[in-house]
């Protein structure tokens, strides 16, 4: 049996051919090394995201939500959800407290969800991936593993908005959290402390609809990064990743700069300190190639 | 659509407040604003809006109802929380803000060609239609929302991210023909069916 066990919820974007299938293969390594076993919800559905509000209504986002608890509690009782992508994480503990908080948005919601031949009983946890490293392994354990540390290589910690705020991770400020630079540290990597963008909104969904104004945001993410002579960018979040890694080229067009700046995904990160090859860490996914971490994937471990 | 608004003028008269409490999420929050402008002052897209949150709250008490639900300002909304975690009076600034929007385009009086509600539209469509987002035609649905020509020009501009993606597999046409989706579609229609009846009744809509 795995040392621990989670019911996957892994968001659209991190399904094969998305945006962020690459994210999905570094996690799936990390938790082999972890012994962490994460089972899919059965048939899944979209989360809603935080954009799709204009047609869906306070209710029906809601209800999306609840029918992935429900079928969670039939499939896989007992287990926490967790969710790799800080949105769909998000989304789904607003869902989680709002129908704990109001009998009447609970009764509504059984309503709905009677109509696709479910209920939802309240008893799964909602978690982000970042948080049950944190909460239920911890930095200890989670350098254990370690057989490559990330010597020489100084990464500038986005944690961005989703992950860190409302809800955060337990114990961390909305303004200054710590745990990614920690987690950085930990896997022998260097984390650049003084990074004053940690936290900025890379603009969201607004990075496809109202693109110039996102990549304002974008280009101070990128150009902090630089002037704190990171070598890369590290973040918990797939849209993050996404829009600050590929509008890049479409920042230097607009803006005359010559960003290329890697961004990588924490689980990235730990993959390759776990010994894990380039493609185990899906670095093979990258927009933009993070050549420095491939290096230390490509060496061979003396045992 | 237009009735809608004309009903909602007949049914709250010149309070808008009170529209604003029953029918907008979260709405009943907007009468606890002390107007201390940190949410503005926080808002990364601040500069760009014409009312920020704190200027859109007066406004509601005001009763200045057109100008609010005409606004394009709550559509510029990130969702970042930012403003939420540092309210002194924790209100759910960014909930209102979608509710806001929401409440506007039910009525009819968004602004059609706000960029950012033509992709909300699109994204809930895509993500309804299968119970999971399919990431390729959302963003050629973007693309082409204002015409064929339009739709070209764009994609052309963006050719290299899309080639970058293409290439790190993060891309596939091949979604265009297979996506991925939900076994249970006809479930989610259903309950999402429930869904909007159950809320047009909470909030006194009449159809
Ligand atoms: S921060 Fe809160 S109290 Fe202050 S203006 Fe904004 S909504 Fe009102
Ligand atoms: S959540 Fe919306 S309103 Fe609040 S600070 Fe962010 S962009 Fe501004």
């Amino acid at each position: 049996m795995a040392k621990k066990e989670y019911a996957f919820y892994p968001g659209c974007s991190s399904q094969l051919r998305a945006s962020a299938a690459n994210y999905m293969v570094s996690v799936n390594s990390m938790c082999k090394v972890l012994d962490i076993k994460l089972t899919e919800i059965p048939d899944w559905n979209c989360c809603g995201a935080s954009i799709g509000y204009a047609g869906s209504g306070e209710l029906a986002r809601h209800v999306l939500n609840a029918r992935n608890f429900a079928l969670s509690e039939q499939h896989l009782p007992g287990q926490d959800i967790v969710a790799t992508c800080a949105a769909c994480w998000l989304g789904a503990r607003e869902t989680k407290e709002k129908l704990a908080a109001s009998s009447t948005l609970l009764a509504d919601t059984q309503e709905a969800l009677k109509e696709a031949g479910l209920t939802y009983k309240g008893e799964a946890e909602i978690r982000h991936m970042v948080e049950v490293l944190i909460e239920d392994f911890g930095y200890e354990e989670l350098a254990k593993p370690v057989v490559k540390p990330l010597e020489g290589i100084k990464f500038a910690g986005y944690v961005g908005c989703q992950t860190n705020r409302p809800f955060g991770i337990a114990g961390e400020s909305f303004e200054n959290p710590m745990y990614l630079d920690k987690l950085v540290e930990t896997l022998g990597g260097e984390a650049v402390t003084d990074y004053d963008q940690k936290v900025t909104c890379c603009g969201g969904a607004l990075a496809f609809s109202e693109p110039e104004k996102s990549q304002k945001q974008i280009k101070d993410i990128v150009e902090s990064a630089y002037d704190h002579g990171a070598d890369m960018i590290v973040t918990p979040c797939p849209l993050c990743q996404a829009n600050v890694e590929i509008y890049q080229s479409e920042i230097n067009k607009r803006y005359g700069t010559k960003f290329n700046m890697p961004v990588t995904y924490y689980s990235q990160l730990m993959t390759v300190a776990y010994g894990g090859s380039v493609k185990e860490a899906g670095l093979d996914g990258q927009v933009i190639r993070a050549r420095k971490l491939e290096e230390i994937a490509v060496k061979v471990v003396k045992k | 659509m237009g009735d809608l608004n004309v009903e909602a003028v007949e049914r709250y008269r010149n309070n808008f407040l009170k529209e604003v409490e029953e029918r907008v999420e979260e709405g009943h929050w907007v009468k606890m604003c002390m107007q201390c402008g940190v949410c503005s002052g926080s808002c990364p897209f601040g500069p760009h809006w014409a009312h920020p949150p704190q200027e859109l709250f007066m406004m509601i008490r005001a009763g200045r109802r057109e100008e609010v639900l005409t606004s394009d300002s709550m559509w510029m909304c990130t969702s970042c929380y930012n403003c939420v975690v540092r309210c002194p009076r924790q209100l759910p600034i960014t909930q209102i803000m979608h509710g806001l929007a929401t409440y506007a385009h039910r009525l009819g009086l968004a602004p059609k060609n706000q960029p950012t509600r033509k992709f909300s539209v699109l994204f809930w469509n895509n993500c309804t239609r299968t119970g999971r987002v399919n990431e390729l035609k959302l963003t050629l649905g973007l693309y082409f929302s204002d015409g064929f020509i339009a739709g070209i020009k764009k994609a052309w501009a963006l050719r290299h991210i899309g080639l970058g993606l293409l290439l790190a597999k993060r891309l596939n046409p091949f979604e265009l023909i297979k996506g991925h989706g939900c076994k249970d579609k006809k479930g989610i229609h259903a309950m999402l069916k429930k869904a909007y009846e159950i809320e047009n009744r909470r909030k006194g809509f009449s159809s």
